[in-house]
């Protein structure tokens, strides 16, 4: 199979180049971090981030054909050749497909990722209804792979003030949660013609997402909630 | 050399490592997380089914119930003071979690939700129990992410992407923090600490056919085996009965605790001869064994007929996407199979490390010393999979893992609180402490014939063939040479990748390292082992003999040394329970 993939060394001091490589898999039932770590065998140099290698560590996200995706989730036979394998846009490359994640973690704890409730803690756990916990389905789930936020062109354009999707949908995942009692002030820490409203409901995310959730729609909801308190 | 000094420091920033980070965090002093991957990507999030605490959630139980399951499931390796001190902190730790945020599923009366899992029985041997607490089949992610989030609100001090090189321990054996090497910039770097807590995982990925992460490569065993310090019951590695066939991805153990069963190609349910009482919820050793037996005797499924199905159709749609969402996701992408409609082809695949690097029920690392067989190495502690402390003995009960964690990374972190009360000055430093640490990272600047992948691959194919499921000595012994050979290769090895940033060819050369300490371990403490017990299957040896092999194995690199010590069969306060058939 062909490959295009994208190569930095910083060290190098050379501008970044698209490596053609040819490799001898096998599709069927093969994944692309199959491939790349079959390329990295014959040449070492290749860098790339992988872990768990099932698609719930989040490591291996990467620019694939245009679009950002899991390595080790996406399946080999469906990609057209040649593949072109790029780091996640938006964010500045450290070598080859490794990203600085940094500006995106940044963003996440921006939105106090952690339940908070100050009353006492019962002995036993604190009860929740089914119901309540189903509003906890979409949102919790998030591996912070980044596909969503690097496929968002508001988070391209503003890095440092737009907290992006995979950071709200984390926000709405503490809001939406029956146990949280800091909805107030989460959503005053959202009220900012940046941190929430740079979205446009363009719903690159939505596409990015390799878990299948939505955090489009998770924004819409606190856009709403925000509507709500006002009136 | 660069230097940072703190109170505490952590290696490994999964379930356990986090855990206990979090009950330093707490506390006045300073605590320092080094992780060789952001800590989400850590292993815990790969956990699917849950954990388990005698909740009585669902159905009548008592700790006292969970504890004879897990000395029954361990096949009497257990030490059974920890085992009494896991299953009575079980439910407070889980509480705890869930006061921190953990999203667990919950029942109609808004409790946390509890499913059936393998080696479970109320009454000490008779009905099913249901203990494992679940969210959905995500509880690792969810323990995780809850946990980092909680650590982030406590400002723990993260070194994410830092390699742990070795342990600095002093003249007196004070281990005095580590080196470790900045993965982005290639730097090398010297933690002090007054106090360290190695929880770096298994090393499950010295199997060919894992469940593991690419991470999963025994860093913690490597230092300490470096540090000349010895590894406890190395010969005992669980396979997960169900692994998706030729992949090796995990599928839950839920699955069956949600009433999911195994198929021979004749459609028969053929754990009901292996255990005719717990059927496909026997322990994992003997499912993994039936699986592997009904395989070997030709009827196994499909065309190879290498592998057993595993049918869950029956439970409908509405119960998969609420409960077993995960494993769906999983059985589409890797196995083709969507399990609302069709069986999932499993087989048994490396999952769990019993042994690792001994400790006492506070997670001190204990050694053989002047005063007796187990005395604490000032400020050093092990905890989670990379430790034995010896809870899951000779073979680990699901839902056991995720407690583990739990249980004792918040009880290392207490006591390492006392440590550090107890010894509020930093000792001084070794003479060139680093000197090892160094010497070993030039050592990669060689040049070499030989590549650190292919030799990776063939330990994995030799580990594999030489120490699975089923264990002779002639074959284990045979496994020892072709180590000693690949060892040899070792030494000849050399990078392509010269570079310093983001290095990820050195990494895995250093990870190989550990890797070939863990096999080593492996084998000689299973040559040495002449019963089966648990996991540990030597079809020469085929009946557990209490009489001479009632003890945990030592192992220490020097000379391939193998001592023994002996199981605690006194819990801390409830009469002991003796061993007895294991029969499911």
């Amino acid at each position: 199979m062909k490959f295009r993939l994208y190569r930095y060394s910083p060290e190098s001091g050379e501008k970044p180049t698209m490596q053609d490589v040819e490799l001898d898999i096998e599709p069927a039932g093969k994944m692309l971090l199959d491939a790349l770590l079959a390329i990295k065998a014959q040449d070492e140099t290749l860098s790339l981030r992988r872990s768990c290698r099932e698609g719930v560590c989040g490591s291996d996200a990467v620019n694939v054909n245009g679009k950002n995706r899991l390595a080790c989730i996406t399946p080999l036979s469906e990609l057209k050749e040649p593949i072109e394998v790029r780091p996640l846009p938006g964010l500045p490359v450290i070598r080859d497909l490794i990203v600085d994640m940094e500006p995106f973690y940044k963003q996440y704890r921006s939105i106090k990722p952690w339940l908070i409730n100050d009353a006492p803690e019962p002995e036993v756990e604190r009860l929740q209804s089914p119901a309540d916990r189903a509003l906890l389905d979409g949102a919790y789930e998030c591996i912070l792979c980044a596909c969503c936020t690097t496929a968002c062109p508001s988070f391209w354009w503003n890095p440092d003030t737009f907290v992006g999707p995979a950071g709200l949908l984390q926000a709405y995942r503490f809001i939406a949660d029956s146990r949280d009692e800091a909805t107030a002030a989460r959503l005053d820490n959202l009220e900012d013609p940046y941190r929430l409203y740079r979205c446009r409901g363009i719903m690159n995310c939505v596409d990015a997402c390799p878990k299948g959730l939505n955090p489009t729609a998770a924004i819409g909801r606190i856009k709403s909630l925000l509507v709500k308190r006002r009136v | 050399m660069n230097t940072r000094r703190f109170d505490a420091l952590i290696i490994g920033g999964g379930g356990a490592g986090l855990r206990a980070a979090l009950q330093l965090a707490r506390s006045d002093y300073k605590v320092a997380v080094v992780s060789k991957v952001f800590p989400t990507r850590s292993h815990t999030v790969s956990a699917q089914g849950g954990i388990t605490a005698a909740l009585a959630n669902v159905d009548d139980d008592r700790w006292e119930w969970h504890m004879y399951d897990t000395v029954k499931g361990g096949d009497w390796l257990g030490d059974q003071d920890a085992i009494e001190f896991m299953c009575r902190e079980a439910a407070t730790a889980v509480y705890e979690l869930e006061h921190m945020g953990l999203p667990f599923s919950r029942l109609d009366n808004g409790k946390i939700y509890q499913r059936p899992f393998g080696g479970q029985s109320k009454n000490f041997g008779g009905e099913q129990a249901t203990r494992t607490c679940a969210a959905a089949d995500r509880t690792g992610h969810a323990l995780l992410h809850t946990l980092y989030q909680q650590n982030i609100a406590h400002r723990t001090q993260f070194f994410d992407e830092y390699f742990a090189l070795d342990l600095v321990r002093d003249a007196d054996g004070y281990c005095l923090g580590v080196t470790a090497m900045s993965i982005e910039t290639g730097e090398p770097l010297l933690i002090e600490a007054r106090t360290t807590l190695l929880a770096t995982g298994g090393a499950g990925r010295v199997f060919w056919n894992s469940s593991n992460a690419m991470i999963n490569t025994g860093d913690g065993l490597g230092m300490v085996l470096r540090a000349g310090l010895s590894l406890q019951d190395m010969e005992f590695w669980q396979f997960h009965p169900t692994g998706i066939a030729g992949v090796g991805c995990l599928i839950t153990e839920g699955v069956r605790g949600e009433g999911g069963y195994l198929l021979n190609k004749n459609g028969e349910r053929f754990m009901e001869r292996y255990a005719p009482h717990a059927k496909d919820l026997a322990g994992r050793d003997v499912v993994a064994r039936a699986i592997a037996i009904e395989i070997a005797e030709g009827r196994g499924c499909g065309v190879q007929a290498d592998y057993i199905d595993l049918k869950l159709d029956h439970l409908g749609e509405a119960l998969i996407a609420e409960k077993l969402p995960g494993i769906r996701d999983l059985s589409i992408r890797f196995a083709g199979v969507d399990p609302a409609k069709a069986p999932i082809p499993v087989a048994p695949t490396a999952h769990y490390m019993m042994g690792g690097i001994p400790t006492n029920l506070h997670g001190q690392v204990v050694a053989p010393a002047r005063f007796g067989p187990e005395e604490p190495v000032p400020g050093l502690y092990a905890v989670g999979e990379c430790a034995c402390v010896s809870v899951h003995g000779a073979n680990r009960l699901g839902g056991n893992s995720l407690l583990d964690l739990i249980v004792f990374g918040r009880a290392a972190g207490k006591h390492m609180q006392e440590y550090l009360r107890d010894n509020p000055y930093p000792r001084p430093l070794p003479e060139a402490a680093a000197g090892a640490s160094l010497a070993r990272l030039a050592r990669w600047d060689r040049p070499g014939s030989e590549r650190v992948a292919a030799i990776s691959d063939d330990l994995r194919r030799m580990m594999q063939a030489h120490a699975g499921v089923f264990r002779t000595d002639a074959v284990l012994r045979e496994g020892l040479e072709k180590l000693n050979a690949l060892e040899a290769r070792l030494a000849h090895a050399g990078l392509q990748d010269t570079s310093r940033v983001f290095n990820t060819a050195r990494i895995e050369a250093l990870e190989l390292e550990n890797l070939i300490g863990v096999a080593r371990a492996t084998l000689v403490s299973a040559i040495h082992r002449t019963e089966s017990r648990g996991a540990h299957t030597r079809e020469d040896f085929p009946a557990r003999d209490d009489e001479n092999w009632l003890k945990h194995t030592l192992y220490s690199r020097e000379g391939d040394q193998v001592d023994a010590k002996p199981v605690r069969l006194k819990p801390l306060t409830v009469e002991s329970i003796k061993p007895k058939e294991r029969v499911y």
